[in-house]
């Protein structure tokens, strides 16, 4: 089982492809930043300067200082210290839509592609639908239907994000399924299962990653602006989108600066996340071109 | 050509009742249209107001009803501002075309520029910021883009140099009394403009970038040189106009995406357009507006689908359209 086409010399595919991303320095760069970046959301209870809605009325909003390095908000919190609470819930949404989607999308797409057919047809022309509304307007109608908890806007925006994985999947599936190995194995007796995930799922594994991150990425921005339209993650919850989405009000005023840094944290998340995609594409295909 | 047209239009008038059906069901199954009504004292109201909407039909009843009524344009009445639906959203299309019109000029422009100089100037300096830059664009938020920019080009400016007038406006499209194309109309453009285009700008130029790269390394752009075609020449009519049509695919395929930015733009700049109303329409539950909003939307990106077709087909004659 070989996960990489080109092995050079004794290095096996594996090998040869964590050589080529950590050759990718962006990627490098974007893995060791996203590291910190969770770490310190994720830790934060150890990290953060202040414990998380610590309040402190007689201070109110003061701007970035030695005290308070991102400054504090109207009811005297530590700016960073918030920042850092709430990332834990993007980055986690991120990661759950990206896993999510991917695995629905990849079966969809699998079976959509290897079985064919009316049912591969009736899938297929169901993607098609979301593509000619816009998907803001259906995750906003969703979500003021079903209520905004994590679990849901984790669902919803998991629903709409598949379709893209899907489509690329059973792309590569129907390429795949006139290949001589693909016919081999059939030969032999093996089963549409086996074949599916012992044959085809290694040679798709490159697009999937690469779809991860993807996913991840704009899950993130989403829910950032879900949050700016009222139906992202909602309070007393916090996420970056919903503290930015409260920081909106404060154009024009002498607390703006609160309006930067929940846009430059997820800003600095997707740039990392898109760079390690970018080096997982031209780490898993390197005849790939590079766009 | 007009028989493709034709025969594409025809084929997406299914898709597009699908889309209707489905968002039919779960827009009844989400909303009540009746919500205002249940506190009334009266109970006759409740039932009054039932049968006159048709509640008390079948689901796939009152759809049919709802069809017959859409297309013979009768759109309903909006419970929001008991208005006729038809009208607030032909009203609604007018700022959101000017937007589309102006960001897509803009985006296209822009976008053209960047790739075709980033591919020519390859890995060089400006070829990288641009580079840099684009993967800025598409990592932030739009939104958080808009405010920032209403931020340092409207509010600051105007602080700094204490200015009664900012530079460039961001609330609507004209200022009260004005209308029509003049000064003013550009001032309150820069801003909605930038927010709406901002991540397809990036998206496109990579893009572009790519394809004109492809078409630079093409075997007739090397023939073309052998020849001693002169290089402004390659460069605008061998490499440009081959790598045009992809790129013309890709901005009619983003329609949608432009579409559901035009939701936020236009909260942030409160531009009475499409987006606003969906916006409206959706936190006040008037579903009358909904569905209808949402196959006028729909219509238009299948339009814009089209287009990309049949661009395609007139930009690069080895596609025959039949």
């Amino acid at each position: 089982m070989s996960t990489g086409t080109a092995s050079a010399g004794q290095i096996s595919g594996t090998r040869a492809m964590l050589r080529r991303f950590r050759h990718h320095r962006l990627a490098l760069a974007g893995t060791v930043v996203l590291v910190l970046l969770v770490v310190a959301c994720f830790g934060a209870t150890w990290i953060a300067p202040a414990k998380q809605g610590v309040q402190d009325l007689a201070l109110g909003p003061t701007a970035p200082s030695w005290a308070h390095l991102l400054g504090t908000d109207e009811l005297g919190r530590d700016y960073l210290s918030e920042l850092l609470y709430a990332g834990r819930m993007s980055l986690a949404i991120g990661f759950f839509v990206a896993v999510v989607a991917t695995v629905v999308g990849t079966a969809v797409g699998a079976v959509a592609g290897y079985v064919g057919g009316v049912v591969g047809e009736v899938i297929m022309r169901l993607t098609d639908l979301f593509l000619i509304v816009p998907a803001i307007a259906i995750l906003a109608l969703a979500l003021n239907g079903l209520g905004s908890s994590p679990v849901t806007i984790v669902l919803v925006l998991s629903g709409i994000s598949w379709t893209y994985i899907a489509r690329v999947v059973r792309s590569q599936v129907l390429s795949l399924r006139e290949k001589e190995f693909i016919d081999a194995a059939k030969v032999t007796g093996t089963s549409t299962a086996r074949i599916l995930v012992r044959h085809m799922l290694p040679n798709l594994a490159g697009i999937i990653t690469v779809n991860i991150s993807l996913a991840a990425a704009s899950a993130i921005i989403v829910e950032s602006t879900l949050s700016f339209l009222g139906f992202g993650v909602q309070p007393p919850r916090t996420s970056w989108g919903n503290m930015l989405s409260q920081a909106s009000g404060l154009v024009g005023t002498p607390q703006v600066y609160l309006l930067y840094f929940p846009g430059l944290f997820i800003l600095v998340t997707v740039l990392c996340v898109n760079f390690i995609g970018d080096g997982l594409r031209d780490a898993l295909d390197p005849q790939g071109r590079q766009l | 050509m007009l028989t493709y047209a034709v025969r594409r239009v025809l084929l997406s008038v299914p898709i597009v009742l699908i889309a209707s059906f489905v968002l039919f069901v779960a827009t009844r199954a989400t909303f009540d249209p009746l919500g205002k009504l249940r506190q009334s004292r009266d109970p006759s109201v409740l039932h009054r107001e039932t049968i006159r909407l048709g509640l008390d039909k079948s689901v796939p009843e009152q759809y049919f009803l709802w069809l017959k009524g859409f297309v013979t344009g009768d759109w309903g009445v909006s419970t929001r501002t008991g208005g006729d639906v038809r009208k607030m959203i032909l009203q609604a299309l007018w700022p959101t075309l000017q937007l589309i019109f102006w960001g897509i000029v803009f985006a296209v422009i822009i976008a053209g520029f960047i790739a075709i100089y980033s591919a020519v100037k390859q890995y060089s300096l400006a070829d990288h910021t641009l580079t840099a830059l684009s993967y800025v664009g598409i990592a932030l938020p739009a939104f958080w883009f808009g405010l920032v920019l209403i931020q340092l080009l409207a509010v600051l400016p105007r602080q700094q140099f204490g200015l009664t007038d900012p530079l460039l406006y961001f609330v609507g499209l004209h200022s009260p009394g004005q209308s029509g194309f003049n000064l003013d109309y550009l001032r309150h453009l820069v801003l909605p403009v930038l927010t709406l285009t901002i991540t397809l700008v990036a998206m496109w130029s990579r893009f572009g970038r790519a394809s004109m790269l492809d078409a630079l390394g093409s075997e007739y752009v090397r023939t073309a040189r052998a020849k001693g075609v002169p290089r402004r020449r390659i460069l605008l009519r061998h490499a440009a106009r081959n790598s045009l049509a992809p790129f013309v695919t890709v901005v009619a395929l983003d329609a949608a995406l432009l579409f559901g930015g035009l939701v936020v733009t236009e909260q942030i700049y409160s531009i009475p357009g499409m987006g606003r109303l969906f916006l409206d329409s959706l936190l006040t539950g008037d579903v009358f507006v909904l569905l209808p909003w949402l196959l006028v939307v729909a219509a238009a990106v299948v339009v814009c689908n089209l287009i990309a077709d049949i661009g395609y087909a007139i930009l690069d004659p080895r596609v025959r359209l039949r």
